[in-house]
């Protein structure tokens, strides 16, 4: 895109820069080309301040009807892809109308900004914040120029948090009863659990633990659920008896997961299974899925709970 | 179709090395690069070829082998990784982010090992995390060999007293915690092994079992190691959870090896003072469980226990060992019913070798095993069965060699009761065995009542049993019967009635062996009454009074009607024997009448049953040789009896036999020590007629074969021989011109131009001649004799 917009606007080079960005955290986002890039990471209520610079190709001037920073939170269905639903959009304006022949730099600040919803890129829609900047002018077009910037928001630890219990099975076939410590588990924490074996009579081959994402978009009749495994950990090999209990210790950190997002802007949400898995030696799938709250623990105190 | 499945067994198990060996190889390579996210990867996809299901136990044991190995290297490497700063929490989380969880928990073993070696955390703790972590592995061979790993891993790390890894209290009880759990997790998978596959495998799947069965001893080996499993833990904690697993399987394979795993891996001492809780789980065991060779085994190692030294023999009286184990083998037969003889027998034969060990005077225990063994023996069929045979042969001999006294073995009430349900043959090599140790220990039998009780032992070798055996080798049937022959020469009493009670018995059970055995029982039994008849004629002075009862009149009465038992045999040669024999021996006793009818008999045999040419030498030689030592003769008895010997040895076939018994007759005519026989005529008329013959023998020769043989010139010298005895002894009749005629004849016949130089007859004649030079440069008076000699 930037290679574009430089081919056709060759007249200047705009960019922009926060003012703490030496300091502040960055996070890894996925670009629509496929890139993962380190960008800015921000939580809500944070100050956002930096500098627009606009620096003119060297000989040439350019001319301005006003230069405008926007700080836009954006969702885009991919169902609809290039249509920007703005549920966030602030506004400084930076220049008067004007000319500029050489670099000119306009500092700006958002000052506690309300960013209630996280960067979140799935599978049928993405969430982002942008900082656009806009160079109006007549006959030659806008100038435009984004900078992306990454929102996480953190969240205590739950007060409440009780463990998952459960007793299911197939009459006279199989009865397992399975305990997951916890039915809220933050992005780098363990699942720790058990399955008992109350009844077995089918030959199992394996059993695995899944952790799927269901994503939904849309509202009412158009909601579209979208459903990806995001692990598959093999818990058990071969076939235990009546009596056997297996554990689980499945460590939260190597996937790629988010918080749990109940309902976004009436958008979308987001929410997150462990999905037990039995497979019989016929190849055959007994499961059961229990849904569970992931959270962001700030980062100082998600590493006390690690260890 | 089974060559296809042992193939296709082949190439999965290449491909599965291959498979592996191309993982370690990137391994290696992110080792050798301290690449610790790639090492993990790769050995992961390593391990992953474990996890394979079609493998047999043995091609899974090559493929783990040498994933061991590999784990190995990864473990050094993880070693150095943490020594350079990398925190091993976060490995030992690191590796469990692998989503297989076979090739996981592998990781997690290994990195274990190196977590409790950086005493970072609490030895107890990893293991306790490890072992718990390992149920993930339910599939029974995979498991198993993963928690092989976690036990080799872990071995030289447990938390044991002394051990560097001892924690605060009680840590050896973790310790012990850990292998026990994963000893049961271990067996309970082995076991289960059993159950899974088709029913038409069955035989396959015990065969891969038992090829499993090390993996899950193994742990048990470990136990015992443990420094602080001592006998209080070992009573309280290990040996009440081991055998609380054992029962609790009920797999007949697993039991019998487990039960037998506790008896070698734990110390003696440990088995005895927990004897009771040990015992008490034979009968709870499985019906198909060997529980005899359990129990065997158990025994002999008490018995060689107590064998090593008498300090502990107090140990075994104070638990009672030998009331507790006779309980529970009584209780173990009545439970297993239809436990095979074999068993039944080799049960009491352990229990009956570790009683001799540890109470060898309580022979009233041996008695009572052996009273046991016979109420088994009356209910219970299948003796026939060769290894019960052995079995029993053990029971009985084992006794005989404790005691190395048959005394103390024909005490046992009941164990000529055992003998009684013996069949032939094994009565047999019982019998031999009794002998032999009789003979090994050198010791007599002394009084008639056990002569009696041991023949009824051996009577198997002693008379045929009614049924017509097969026909038995030669060789083994002589071997036997010159046993029994010796054993009839061990029987001995100074006690002259007892010692005639036991010659009767002895003569009673001999008796009854039948024409085959007696020529080899009546020799011995002969010759002990003929010693016992010339024990009696030394002492019969001086006990006249008292010992009327024994007389050697009656003796020789007795033996009269031994030696009579062999008339219906055809062994003349030996029965004319017995009668010079006794003939001797009477005359030794100055009994002229017994010997001279000991005499006839031989004479009546000789002329009756001898025809054989060749025997009729050899008993006519028997026969003149013991005339000879006879002096008991009167003149008549004696004339009688040389007359007939001389006419008898003028009547053999050949002549070269007829000269030599002829020459041998001129003894009969001159004894030096018996004045009475000193007739120089017959003498000298002996001698001529052997010259006579010597002469007629070669003119045969002459005649038959145109040249005289040096056959003759042999019988001239022997004669010549005889010649120089009497004229040494001084016979009147015996000329100095006589010997030199026969010299001269002699040296003629040697130096004939028609005779072949015979090397035999040279020597014979040279060195005759030598001895004549001898004797006259000896000087003395028989020197002086001999210079009358000229050469």
């Amino acid at each position: 895109m930037n290679f574009i917009i430089e081919a056709f606007k060759p007249a200047c080079h705009v960019s922009v820069t926060f003012a703490d960005a030496k300091h502040r955290k960055q996070a890894a986002l996925k670009k629509e080309n496929g890139k993962t890039e380190m960008i800015p990471l921000f939580r809500s209520q944070d100050n956002i301040i930096g500098t627009v610079s606009v620096e003119p190709v060297p000989g040439k001037k350019v001319e301005h009807k006003g230069i405008k920073v926007e700080l836009l939170g954006q969702i885009e269905m991919y169902s609809d892809r290039g249509n920007f639903y703005d549920f966030t959009s602030l506004v400084r304006e930076l220049d008067i109308p004007g000319e500029i022949y050489e670099k000119k730099d306009f500092p700006f600040e958002f000052s506690s900004v309300e960013m209630p919803y996280e960067t979140y890129s799935g599978i049928n829609v993405r969430l982002r914040y942008v900082l656009k900047v806009t160079i109006t002018r007549g006959y030659p077009g806008s100038i435009v120029q984004f900078q992306d910037f990454v929102v996480r928001n953190y969240s205590p630890s739950p007060s409440i948090n009780n463990s998952i219990k459960m007793e299911v099975g197939i009459e006279d076939c199989l009865h397992i009863e399975f305990e997951y410590n916890k039915s809220k588990y933050h992005l780098k924490d363990v699942i720790i659990g058990k399955i008992y074996f109350l009844l077995v009579r089918i030959k199992m081959k394996n059993m695995d633990l899944e952790i799927r994402r269901r994503e939904s978009t849309g509202s009412g009749t158009s909601t579209h659920v979208e459903t990806e495994t995001l692990a598959k950990y093999e818990l058990m090999d071969g076939a235990p008896v009546r009596g056997e209990s297996i554990p689980i210790r499945l460590f939260l950190s190597p996937y790629e997961l988010t918080p749990t997002y109940r309902n976004t802007n009436n958008k979308f949400s987001v929410k997150y299974y462990l999905n037990l898995v039995l497979v019989d030696e016929e190849d055959r799938r007994y499961f059961k899925q229990q849904e569970i709250t992931i959270y962001r623990l700030a980062e100082s105190s998600e590493q006390a709970e690690a260890l | 179709m089974v060559a296809d499945g042992v193939e296709d067994e082949e190439k999965w198990l290449s491909a599965g090395m291959a498979g592996l060996q191309q993982n370690a190889f990137y391994m290696h390579r992110a080792l050798d690069s301290n690449n610790l996210k790639d090492a993990l990867k790769y050995s992961a996809q390593m391990l992953s070829e474990l996890r394979t299901s079609k493998l047999s136990p043995h091609k899974y044991y090559v493929l783990y082998m040498k994933a061991f190995d590999e784990l190995r290297k990864l473990e050094i490497f993880f070693r150095d990784t943490i020594s350079l700063g990398f925190s091993i929490v976060e490995l030992y989380e690191l590796v469990q982010h692998a989503g297989n969880i076979l090739p996981r928990l592998y990781l997690l073993c290994t990195v274990g090992s190196v977590y409790i070696k950086t005493k970072e955390a609490p030895a107890k703790d990893i293991l306790k995390d490890l072992v718990e972590m390992c149920r993930g592995i339910q599939h029974p061979l995979r498991g198993l060999f993963l928690r092989s790993y976690l036990s080799q891993v872990s071995r030289d790390k447990l938390p044991d007293i002394g051990s560097e890894y001892e924690g605060d209290a009680d840590t050896v009880m973790d310790a012990v915690e850990f292998v026990l759990q994963n000893f049961t997790e271990m067996n309970k998978l082995w076991v289960r092994m059993q159950h899974q596959g088709p029913v038409s495998e069955k035989g396959k799947r015990e065969k891969e079992r038992n090829e499993l069965r090390d993996l899950i001893g193994k742990n048990l080996h470990v136990l015992s190691q443990i420094e602080g499993v001592d006998l209080d833990m070992y009573k309280e904690v290990v040996l009440p959870r081991v055998l609380e697993q054992v029962v609790n399987c009920k797999d007949d394979l697993a039991q019998y090896y487990l039960m037998d795993c506790i008896i070698q891996v734990f110390p003696d001492e440990y088995h005895l003072q927990s004897l009771e809780t040990l015992l008490s789980v034979c009968p709870q065991l499985q019906p198909s469980v060997d529980v005899k060779t359990v129990l065997s085994r158990l025994m002999d190692r008490l018995s060689s226990y107590a064998a090593s030294g008498v300090e502990v023999l107090p140990e075994f009286f104070q638990v009672e060992a030998f009331m507790k184990l006779n309980n529970a083998i009584r209780k173990v037969t009545e439970a297993q019913a239809d436990m095979p003889m074999v068993g039944v027998v080799s049960l009491y034969a352990s229990l009956l070798t570790f009683c001799l060990q540890v109470h060898p005077d309580r022979l009233d225990y041996v008695d009572q095993i052996l009273s046991s063994c016979v109420n088994e023996l009356s209910v219970r069929e299948g003796l026939d069965d060769s290894k019960a045979t052995r079995q029993i042969i053990a029971l009985l001999s084992a006794p005989l060699e404790k005691y190395k006294d048959i005394d103390t073995v024909l005490n046992l009430a009941n164990y000529r009761c055992i003998m009684e349900y013996l069949n032939d043959s094994m009565r047999k090599e019982m019998a031999n065995i009794i002998i032999q140790n009789i003979m090994n220990n050198k010791k007599t039998i002394s009084t008639a009542d056990k002569v009696d009780a041991l023949f009824e032992l051996i009577k198997g070798l002693i008379k045929d049993s009614g049924v017509e055996t097969p026909d038995e080798p030669e060789d083994e049937f002589k071997e036997e019967q010159n046993s029994v022959a010796r054993l009839i020469q061990m029987l001995h009493s100074d006690n002259h009635e007892e010692m005639l009670n036991i010659i009767n018995t002895v003569r009673n059970h001999v008796l009854m062996g039948g024409a085959k055995r007696l020529p080899y029982t009546i020799p011995p039994l002969i010759f002990s009454s003929l010693k016992l008849a010339r024990r009696l004629e030394g002492q019969d002075q001086s006990v006249t009074g008292e010992d009327v009862s024994v007389t050697p009149k009656k003796i020789f009465q007795i033996v009269t009607q031994t030696i009579d038992a062999l008339a219906s045999i055809p062994v003349p040669g030996l029965a004319l024997g017995l009668y010079l024999q006794c003939a001797e021996a009477a005359d030794d006793c100055d009994l002229e009448p017994v010997a001279y009818e000991f005499f006839t008999q031989a004479y009546i045999l000789y002329e009756e049953e001898i025809t054989d040419s060749r025997a009729q030498v050899t008993s006519i030689h028997l026969i003149i040789g013991t005339l000879q030592r006879t002096h008991a003769f009167g003149v008549e008895n004696r004339d009688a009896l040389t007359h007939k010997a001389t006419g008898y040895s003028a009547k053999l076939l050949k002549k070269p036999d007829q000269c030599r018994a002829v020459y041998a007759c001129s003894h009969l005519f001159w004894i030096d020590d018996h004045d009475n026989v000193r007739d120089g005529e017959r003498v000298l008329l002996c001698l001529k007629r052997a010259l006579r013959i010597a002469n007629s023998v070669q003119q045969m020769a002459n005649a038959t074969r145109g040249s005289s043989g040096t056959a003759s010139v042999v019988l001239f010298v022997e004669i010549l021989n005889k010649y120089l005895y009497f004229y040494e002894k001084g016979v009147p009749q015996i000329t100095v011109e006589s010997i030199q005629d026969l010299i001269k004849l002699i040296t003629n016949e040697l130096r004939g131009d028609n005779i072949k130089s015979d090397a035999v007859a040279d020597a014979f004649f040279s060195s005759t001649l030598r001895y004549i030079q001898f004797q006259k440069d000896k000087g003395g008076a028989i020197s002086d004799k001999y210079k009358l000699i000229v050469l």
